[in-house]
């Protein structure tokens, strides 16, 4: 099937415009009468309940975490992108959309990405408004920096923390709705299923983490804003908690996943230091404004201290490779730079997987006091993991699975195939193509979140009656047994294995087979293990506990569980997509210099895949791809 | 190294709960605090008995999850740190270490080391915001921030709500918790509007929620893990004091 994303017509300009005033609106007196459902507190989730429950509308939050504040948003360090062009340095609305869909690869629609744009300086308005302390001049006025894929200083930061902060802004209009009675929340709480009621979205089930009960909700949409699923890696900068486990039950209940191959290798991450290491830590691309990449040239150089390593003998790689954007490539040539330097024997520490991040120039040139200004939490963050100290020493750095720019698929609404439900955030497909740039994603959550669900919801609810199908309906029943009886499926194995040790051997087949670097033989493999791990796992779990308690290790075999179906559809997205692009790296498709060459001409589509039954084959629906006003070429930033 | 662990074990939020002692053989200086105990729960599980409970997510110390008292100090013995963040380096062969959760009467104990600091969340909601519509507010650079404010302000919205501070706290006091946010938003312009209101709201619900008063004794900013000065506690009871005698409004 050819699915459509209903994107505007007309001059890019004006697409948003014309399109907020063609929607429907819901009376303000009405409101009150519609139910939504946001799973997810994060920058998106966050964002939406808070503005959805401010105009009237009854808001029903869901968040695993024991406080919506802790969602995974949090840890974003380096900064948040905006067209303001307030350092008068050429920057536009239009260079942001521009830089967005080539930094992409050329794989995201240019309507959403338009709109993302234009609204990213409300995104900045907005948070200063709600008292985000972002980073300031001496005269008073907001701060830029620069970040990988642009050459203009576009990205505001709060220290190495405006992940942090820019959540605690939403949350903080989270937290007053909630004392307005406009958002009911509750955390500890996980989404186990999606109710769909004739083809229409109309509620989720749901487990207390806390008694265990299993619980259903209606609501008159349902409002997925659930993050990304690269812990499908098992190691990765994203949080323990952080799964597929709710996009994906959506995604088993009809819902199309689209472009899952797309992940991102975040270039800059804290190296493994051993078969304990239960997750990895990024350190900020910001580091690369100010930090230079590189290798000694000679293989016998690699364990010499640095001090002995005089500079002629050194390879900054970033520098040398790509002149004009210099160590602020974006993420997935980074990454595959320094994969590169490490297979050609070149890598540095332990297991040789690792290149030097070096600070010492920029210390030459700004003194110690102004790197630590910019930079003080991550450097301390550095010498806590690795007891070196990066005043001194390079970082040593390593890329690691960090975001997912696949997801389920939407519409220029953020409505998936299944009416009534919305999708936000990391867990949608929609505005990073195959590669996100670095600032991006933090702007993404948040224009979904205050600028986008708030006007393309009433366009949907104005269309139905509110409060129609309640958890009365035999579907929430049926959901409710189903959901019960998978508990306890994990808990009758009574097999040998843990979960974890299931998780790191899926996370194993997948970083070594569908990572970095691809080719039919590692995908074919990849596709041979998983099914064959996945029936081990239904066989050889062993799981303690009970259903109705606290029961860590029960959470995350549902998470475990969803990761061995969905790694696999990874894998099948990736061999189909035949060619390389952003993230999605085929080693048959590169350059004589190991740059990623796309197929325009067979590959210029969306992949979104439907669900048809675990080990099944899933149908492949396209939603081909229109580039009107950036010129689809090869992406170079030599 | 060999570590023997004496860590709380605690049924449900009724159960009295008691220490109980787990052995964690060959450990490693480089595995994190949590990684540690990852293993040790690995263990119990291949014995067939129950993994030790406890909160932890982003494992890179910012989101505030983990909660652990360790040898009786909030996040162990490192300086401005989670627990997550804490490695074995830190510690050496043949030591005992006490885990206990955070001890407070308004974080009652769910499990082992999971407590409920729901109370945090509702001194938040009480006023911990700046009230602007989504939408219709000025540009960024409308109005201009001093940069030393919007730094002092930056050094206290740093909190990551762990609870460290009511824990190590032999008053179980949220001062520290709750100054970090009056002052967040009341150095800021944007946020001094509502300051008066702000602060007396949220030290109403403090109190509310049972937690103790300040008697100086420091402790909450030596367990900071985002190293937040006990000078915004006065700087809370300065704009108390100013705000209380306009009466409620």
């Amino acid at each position: 099937m050819i699915l459509d994303g209903k994107a505007p017509s007309g001059p890019i300009e004006n697409t948003w415009d014309k399109h907020r005033f063609e929607m429907k609106l819901v009376n303000p007196a009405n409101k009150r009468k519609y139910k939504v459902l946001v799973v997810g507190t994060g920058l998106a989730g966050g964002a939406a309940a808070a503005s959805l429950a401010e105009l009237g509308y009854n808001v029903e939050a869901f968040c695993y975490q024991d406080s919506a504040r802790r969602a995974h948003s949090i840890a974003a360090q380096g900064g948040i992108n905006a067209a303001k062009n307030y350092p008068n340095d050429g920057d536009s609305i239009f260079r942001l959309f521009y830089d967005t869909v080539k930094g992409g690869d050329f794989r995201a629609r240019e309507a959403d990405v338009w709109r993302l744009s234009q609204v990213s300086n409300n995104i900045i308005d907005q948070c200063v408004a709600q008292g985000v302390p972002f980073a300031r001049d001496y005269a008073g006025y907001l701060d830029n920096r620069s970040f990988g894929g642009a050459q203009v200083s576009r990205t505001f930061y709060a220290r190495g923390q405006t992940g942090q902060q820019l959540l605690l802004g939403a949350y903080q209009a989270y937290s007053r709705q909630i004392k307005a009675g406009g958002i009911k929340e509750y955390p500890r709480t996980e989404m186990l299923d999606l109710v769909v009621v004739d083809g229409v979205a109309k509620g989720i089930t749901v487990r207390d983490m806390v008694t265990g009960e299993i619980r259903s909700h209606w609501g008159d949409a349902v409002i997925l804003a659930t993050g990304g699923y690269v812990n499908v890696f098992y190691l990765s900068t994203n949080a323990m908690g952080c799964s597929v486990t709710a996009i994906w039950r959506a995604a088993k209940k009809g819902a199309y996943f689209a472009n899952p191959c797309y992940t991102q290798i975040h270039p800059t991450c804290i190296p493994q230091s051993g078969e304990h290491q239960s997750k990895l830590t990024l350190m900020s691309e910001s580091l690369r404004n100010d930090g230079r990449c590189w290798v000694p040239k000679r293989k016998e150089d690699v364990s010499k201290p640095v001090s002995q390593i005089p500079e002629e003998d050194r390879d900054y790689y970033l520098e040398r490779k790509y002149p004009s954007f210099g160590n602020l490539a974006p993420r997935d040539i980074a990454s595959r730079a320094a994969k590169e330097q490490c297979d050609d024997g070149r890598g540095v520490g332990p297991g040789a997987r690792g290149v030097y991040l070096d600070f010492a120039d920029s210390i030459n040139r700004l003194g110690q006091s102004t790197i630590a200004e910019r930079y003080g939490n991550l450097f301390q963050m550095y010498e806590k993991i690795t007891a070196e100290d990066a005043y001194e020493v390079p970082m040593r750095i390593y890329p690691a699975p960090h975001y997912s720019m696949g997801g389920l698929w939407v519409d220029y609404n953020l409505m998936s195939n299944l009416p009534g439900l919305f999708v936000l955030g990391e867990a949608n497909f929609s505005v990073h193509g195959a590669n996100r740039l670095g600032a991006s994603a933090l702007m993404q959550g948040l224009a979904d979140g205050y600028f986008v669900i708030p006007y393309t919801i009433a366009d949907y609810l104005a269309r139905i009656k509110p409060a129609a199908v309640t958890t009365e309906h035999p579907e929430f029943k049926k959901s409710l047994e189903e959901v019960g009886a998978q508990g306890n499926k994990y808990l009758s194995i009574k097999g040998k294995k843990t979960v974890t040790e299931f998780h790191r051997e899926l996370g194993k087949i997948m970083w070594e087979n569908v990572g970095m670097a691809r080719s039919e033989e590692s995908l074919k493999k990849a596709l041979k293990e998983i099914p064959k791990l996945r029936e081990e796992f239904w066989q050889n779990l062993r799981l303690p506990g009970g259903a109705s308690e606290v029961n860590q290790q029960l959470e995350n075999a549902g998470r475990v569980a969803d990761f061995l179906e969905f790694g696999e559809l990874l894998a099948k997205d990736a061999l189909e997509r035949n060619e390389s692009c952003g993230g999605h790296f085929r080693v048959e498709h590169q350059t004589e210099d190991g740059e990623a060459t796309r197929d325009d001409e067979n590959y210029t589509y969306v992949a979104a895949w439907e669900f048809k039954g675990v080990g099944k084959e899933p149908e492949l629906h396209k939603e081909p791809l229109k580039f009107e006003n950036v010129e689809l070429a090869v992406r170079s930033y030599k | 190294m060999n570590l023997t662990l004496h860590v709380w074990r605690q049924k449900n939020r009724e159960d009295k709960g008691g220490l109980e002692q787990y052995e964690a053989k060959d450990v490693s200086p480089d595995m994190s605090f949590l990684e540690m105990l990852d293993i040790v729960n690995e263990d119990l599980i291949k014995q067939g008995r129950e993994p030790i409970v406890f909160d932890h997510d982003c494992r890179e110390g910012i989101c505030g999850t983990c909660s652990q008292m360790i040898n009786g100090i909030a996040h162990g013995p490192d300086a401005e740190i989670t627990a997550c963040q804490l490695h074995m380096r830190s510690f050496k062969d043949g030591d005992h270490i006490y885990i206990e959760p955070w001890r407070a009467r308004a974080f009652p104990v769910l499990k082992d080391l999971m407590v409920d600091r729901g109370a945090l969340e509702r001194i938040i909601q009480a006023y911990g915001y700046i009230s602007p519509h989504t939408g219709g507010v000025p540009d960024g650079n409308a109005i201009l921030v001093p940069k030393p404010k919007a730094d002092k302000s930056m050094d206290a919205a740093a909190c990551i709500g762990c609870g460290a501070c009511i824990a190590a706290c032999p008053n179980a006091s949220a001062m520290l918790f709750t100054a970090a946010k009056v002052s967040h938003l009341g150095l800021l312009p944007q946020g001094e509007i509502e300051a008066a209101r702000r602060v007396k709201a949220m030290v109403k619900a403090m109190d509310a929620e049972g937690f103790g008063n300040c008697t100086n004794h420091y402790e909450c900013e030596k367990a900071c893990p985002k190293g937040i000065k006990v000078t915004f506690i006065s700087r809370m009871n300065r704009e108390l004091m100013k705000a209380l005698p306009q009466g409620e409004r």
